[in-house]
């Protein structure tokens, strides 16, 4: 419950896509893909215009390792923490890493669970895909 | 340039300031996988973790007559507008070793009904709430933990004004396949001084203020003992926020509770927290102190390990990952420890002294938790406690630092040292075994093969002469993006001062990902441990056998 309360209802990217990513400082790969998309984040903005928003699901145990962690790690993402799950149970997150793609219309057009690396460059193909004609891509 | 600039602050600025709601319904009526269903839209989550044993009668693993047990759940959520209805069925035939046998059976074990309109949000039935940091209230679940505490009864949330939140909960707890006998009641306010007056709207520093009363109420009728029918507890809470900065304290008090866990002790508890972080671009700080003094607090004063708990008093100690750092995990002691925490973390750009080429990222935590001042005042067990003054019993030390290192374009290295002191006699309520002191070593190495493989390995050292002496991880990973991977491992008790006990638990894995379905089958041991998340762990036995986990959401 640090900091202000924040309605989930308000996130948006002003109607163009948005990357939402459910981690917490304990899981590695949830560092490891936050990390690997940090590298091409700013070519990925330039290019997509794209948002990628970081919700921690760190607890009262240890939320307070998320603002340094993020500081520490020089990530530019949007970042919030659920500290109860509530966000987390709310988008059937089973477990992080969980990333979700929203397109401009606040629809979410693609997921994916788990991080290995190679994955970011699977998501930035979506990514440009959805940024191209902001149509829900076929399923793999 | 200063457009990079503004992304930076305002992203260092949102991450202290901003924790999360899900109070909107926003995306529930928005995915594109729910099904639509009278108007409203249908979703949910699945998980399955099944085990075939395997007999192994030399890593001590108990006998499985069923051969086969299971843990699993499917979670449902109905949406529609301002209401929405959600329900988990849940089913261990048996559960699987570790987990409380009174979880055997299968079920509707949560359920609701909630609508949220013009700020008010109602919930009936089952509900998931916490009060400040949870000194005196938490709900949650974890799965993975066999943890539910969900309250059974009514949740009124309601936002009278721009930075004003209350909330009140009464309700029952669960307690595996019941519901614990003591009713749970309990209101929280918080003010949010920014946004409660405009004038202050855009002001770089803000207060909030919070404050929580619960209170249970379970009947008594012990011959022995005169016991409260009804306990309360408070706590109040500030949070400081300006530039970088952000503090936190909270004090809790809790009315006499005698109860199984303080061996029926009529005084009062008290926790205090304290926590302080400071982050910049490329920097990070934290530190947090904690006090907890005769402050477990459970719905039913008989209950014991995990059930039927009301609070939260996570452990003051890093969150390790690797095998050989969850050898020797802390848990917090909530009848009385004191304890700090503190954390550095920083990013050596590329090109800078110690950067490298692709910059260097460093880590370096310490936490140090001792037992509490306490002089004994009668027979009965009551005691007196200065709270300045730290006990002299060592419960748990870590000191640990983290050096991420990226050697070129394909290869990463992060290499992990951490000197553990364990005081196995009280973490695991065992007298007799004394204080394990260790020094772990750890070197992962990455290799992105190419852009669709990569090869992760681990080599990790424990090195001590205490307990089961020292042990060694082997662990090589395949990843073939996007959807499969294979991993093997050993952990090798090499040092066992017994011979025939040095041994290997070895395990190989297989795994399929396809966008939010992920299946995984092992087979190999598990040796014994402890499963620890927040503060709250539980054993688990040794065994041996083919694993298979199924997680889906759709």
């Amino acid at each position: 419950m640090k900091g202000e309360t924040f309605n989930t209802g308000k996130l948006s990217n002003n109607g163009k896509l948005m990357v939402i990513d459910f981690w917490a400082t304990w899981c590695k790969p949830c560092v490891e893909e936050l990390n690997a998309i940090n590298e091409n984040y700013a070519a990925w903005q330039k290019e997509t215009g794209v948002k990628v928003v970081a919700i921690s699901v760190d607890d009262a145990r240890t939320m307070t390792r998320v603002a340094p962690f993020v500081s520490g790690r020089g990530w530019l993402y949007e970042s919030y923490i659920d500290p109860n799950g509530d966000f987390q149970r709310a988008l059937d997150v089973n477990m992080p890493p969980h990333t979700f793609l929203v397109n401009g219309k606040g629809e979410v057009v693609w997921q994916h669970v788990g991080y290995a690396p190679g994955n970011e460059d699977e998501l930035y193909e979506m990514i440009k895909k959805v940024a191209k004609n902001d149509s829900v891509p076929a399923s793999k | 340039m200063s457009d990079s600039q503004f992304t930076i602050n305002n992203a260092a600025l949102c991450i202290v300031h901003c924790a999360l709601i899900a109070s909107s319904f926003f995306f529930f009526a928005l995915r594109s996988s729910a099904q639509n269903v009278a108007g409203g839209t249908l979703h949910g989550n699945f998980e399955l973790d099944a085990q075939y044993y395997r007999p192994d009668s030399l890593i001590g693993e108990p006998a499985v007559p069923q051969k086969m047990l299971e843990n699993s759940f499917v979670n449902f959520i109905y949406q529609n507008n301002d209401f929405s209805a959600g329900l988990r069925y849940e089913s261990y035939l048996d559960p699987l070793l570790g987990y409380d046998p009174r979880y055997t059976g299968s079920g509707i074990a949560y359920r609701y009904l909630r609508f949220n309109k013009d700020g008010l949000d109602v919930t009936a039935g089952n509900f998931y709430e916490q009060f400040g940091s949870g000194l005196v209230f938490r709900t949650y679940q974890s799965f993975a933990l066999g943890y539910d505490n969900s309250m059974d009864g009514i949740r009124v949330k309601y936002n009278p004004a721009p930075g004003v939140y209350l909330k009140g909960v009464i309700g029952n707890e669960r307690s595996f396949w019941t519901e614990g006998s003591g009713i749970v009641r309990g209101i929280d306010g918080e003010a949010n001084i920014n946004q409660l007056f405009k004038a202050r709207a855009d002001k770089p520093t803000n207060w909030i203020v919070g404050g929580s009363f619960v209170s249970k109420y379970q009947v008594a009728q012990s011959p022995t003992y005169i016991l409260p029918q009804n306990v309360g507890a408070g706590a109040v809470r500030i949070n400081f926020t300006s530039g970088g900065w952000d503090i936190y304290a909270e004090q809790a008090m809790k009315a006499n509770d005698p109860s199984a866990d303080n061996n029926y002790i009529y005084q009062n508890g008290y926790a205090t927290y304290f926590t302080a972080t400071y982050s910049e671009p490329g920097f990070g700080a934290n530190f947090g102190f904690h006090r907890l003094d005769n402050m477990s607090f459970r719905s039913d004063r008989a209950a014991v390990t995990t059930n039927l708990l009301i609070n939260y008093l996570p452990a003051l100690t890093k969150d390790h990952t690797y095998l050989l750092l969850n050898i020797y995990p802390y848990a917090t002691q909530p009848e009385g420890e004191e304890g700090m925490q503190g954390e550095v973390f920083f990013n050596l750009k590329p090109a800078s002294p110690f950067g490298g080429k692709y910059g260097t990222d460093i880590t370096l935590n310490f936490s140090v938790i001792n037992s509490i001042n306490k002089q004994v005042t009668d027979t009965i067990g009551d005691y007196t406690s200065n709270p300045f003054k730290i006990g002299n019993e060592v419960y748990f030390q870590d000191f640990n630092a983290e050096v991420t290192k990226k050697l070129s374009k394909k290869v990463k290295l992060i290499f992990t040292y951490a000197y553990v002191i364990y005081n196995k006699d009280v973490i695991q309520g065992t007298p007799g075994y004394g204080i394990i002191y260790s020094n772990i070593a750890i070197a992962e190495l990455s290799w992105k093969i190419n852009s669709k493989k990569n090869l992760r390995t681990e080599l990790q050292n424990l090195y001590t002469k205490e307990d089961q002496q020292s042990w060694a991880v082997l662990l090589a990973e395949l990843t073939f993006v996007p959807h499969w991977f294979v991993a093997a491992f050993d952990e090798y008790n090499y040092g066992n001062d017994i011979a025939d006990q040095r041994i290997h638990y070895y395990t190989g894995q297989l795994g399929y990902t396809k966008n939010t379905n992920r299946i995984t089958i092992g087979y190999g041991r598990q040796r014994a441990g402890i499963l620890c998340v927040g503060g709250v762990c539980r054993n688990v036995p040794a065994s041996d056998g083919i694993t298979l986990s199924m997680t889906s959401s759709f």
